[in-house]
């Protein structure tokens, strides 16, 4: 396709993704141009069935018509192709402890943050306090720090990033604390400096948008749930 | 460039994920003391190097710690940098990690949990197992390891395919890994074993029978991977 060539980088992507966004703030620190396809998951494009035939998901990155999927690849990808503005440290014990970080989100801070959002009392309750634990950990890591990456931002701040505005909407909806900034200051200082980067502003969805699909996705989750569950 | 080396090892016997962090250093022909952990009863030095997770494999490199297999390969990769265990252009290394991926989401724990169910519950697993195996036997192809000509990235993170799941089904009597329809895999699975860094890496297939056998009953309790 014509378009797709004039320029050498294409993401396939949806606009409330927050794995996409990733891939996008990456793009954006790298000043890296790029092509932009909106996907819709319920219609998968032949485009996105060709790049990425065994997840069929997005993000996609298409570079010189080689597609790299899975968001932790292609910002690993991105970083070794365009290597100005490095997102991971240069030493090998620091690169460790960037990806240690952002294996933490994935099996430790994403899953409880999942069941605030789409359980109720006791499993809601339980899912809160395991969310602000490992809030807490992350809380510690950014001792004497702006961003996770240091002075500026790294591959940390760019996994964790979109935590910056979802944990917000997941309070507005559940009416439930994640953040307090009486308890979680650093993190909460982070939230705003990542927000208001110039790599950032811009690129969030809408939240007059976003907030009704999260929302939505509860109802959902909570009316497929076996039994009311008492409040 | 390698510092002058301490290099130690928080593993157990079991484990498919300290084995992955011993043969990688074992290809790149690193000295290193292997310190085995007792998992019901955790040492000061595990809890201490690795408090969040409090799980090995943890590699404690002139005293720093790293947890987590795959980000311990990458780290091993990077430190010793003589035969690498990934390849050297971007998207040839991002293939390399979107297939370990690949392997550690959607292939081992659906072998696990296709010997430990029943009924349904196993069909579904099966099922679940066999889709990705298959994905995976298209991918490998003729091709000997999934690193080409020498063992890599790939075939380090498939390494519970090969003794542990042989093991483990032979425990759960069932036959996932076939070679009628995994011939590729198979095929991997024996020219992978059979190579000389692996035998002296892996541990006593009748040992490893015997102690699943043994715990059987405990882990159909709990399912869960951590023994």
């Amino acid at each position: 396709m014509a378009e797709e060539e004039e320029k050498e980088v294409t993401l396939l992507g949806t606009w409330s993704s927050p794995f996409v966004l990733r891939v996008k703030w990456a793009l954006r620190i790298k000043g890296v141009e790029y092509n932009y396809v909106e996907e819709d998951l319920r219609n998968k494009s032949p485009l996105l069935l060709q790049h990425n035939p065994v997840h069929k998901k997005v993000p996609v990155l298409v570079h010189k018509g080689r597609a790299i999927a899975e968001s932790s690849v292609i910002l690993h990808y991105i970083d070794e192709v365009w290597p100005l503005r490095p997102l991971l440290p240069h030493h090998p014990y620091e690169k460790a402890m960037a990806r240690f970080w952002c294996k933490f989100e994935a099996d430790k801070l994403s899953p409880p943050l999942w069941r605030v959002l789409t359980t109720r009392a006791e499993e809601q309750r339980e899912a809160q306090a395991s969310s602000i634990e490992s809030l807490g950990l992350l809380e510690n890591e950014l001792e004497g720090k702006k961003f996770f990456g240091g002075q500026t931002i790294g591959l940390v701040d760019v996994w964790l990033g979109a935590l910056a505005y979802i944990i917000p909407i997941y309070e507005e909806i559940t009416g439930l604390k994640l953040v307090d900034q009486s308890k979680l200051p650093r993190l909460c200082g982070w939230m705003e400096e990542f927000l208001s980067s110039p790599a950032v502003e811009g690129t969030l969805p809408p939240k007059d948008m976003l907030l009704p699909r999260y929302a939505a996705m509860r109802e959902a989750f909570l009316a497929k749930a076996k039994g009311p569950a008492q409040q | 460039m390698a510092e002058a080396e301490q290099v130690k090892v928080l593993r157990s016997w079991l484990s498919p994920w300290s084995f992955k962090v011993e043969l990688a250093l074992k290809l790149k022909g690193v000295p290193h003391e292997k310190v085995e952990e007792d998992l019901a009863n955790k040492s000061p030095l595990l809890l201490a190097s690795n408090p969040i997770h409090k799980k090995i494999p943890v590699l404690l490199h002139n005293g720093k710690a790293i947890p987590e297999s795959g980000i311990i390969l990458e780290y091993i990769d990077e430190t010793w940098t003589n035969n690498p265990i990934l390849p050297k252009a971007p998207y040839e290394r991002s293939m390399a990690r979107f297939w370990s991926r690949f392997i550690d989401d959607k292939c081992v724990g659906a072998c696990w949990m296709s010997c430990w169910t029943e009924g349904e519950t196993q069909q579904m697993f099966m099922e679940q197992a066999r889709a990705s195996l298959r994905i995976l036997d298209d991918e490998l192809g003729e091709r000997k390891f999934f690193g080409g000509e020498s063992i890599g990235l790939v075939d380090i993170s498939a390494c519970f395919l090969s003794l542990w799941f042989g093991v483990l089904q032979e425990v759960a009597g069932i036959s996932l890994i076939n070679g009628e329809e995994f011939p590729n895999l198979c095929r991997w699975i024996e020219g992978f074993v059979a190579t000389d860094a692996v035998t002296e890496c892996l541990p006593p297939r009748d040992e490893l029978l015997a102690t699943f056998q043994s715990k059987k009953q405990a882990i159909l309790a709990t399912k869960s991977m951590v023994y």
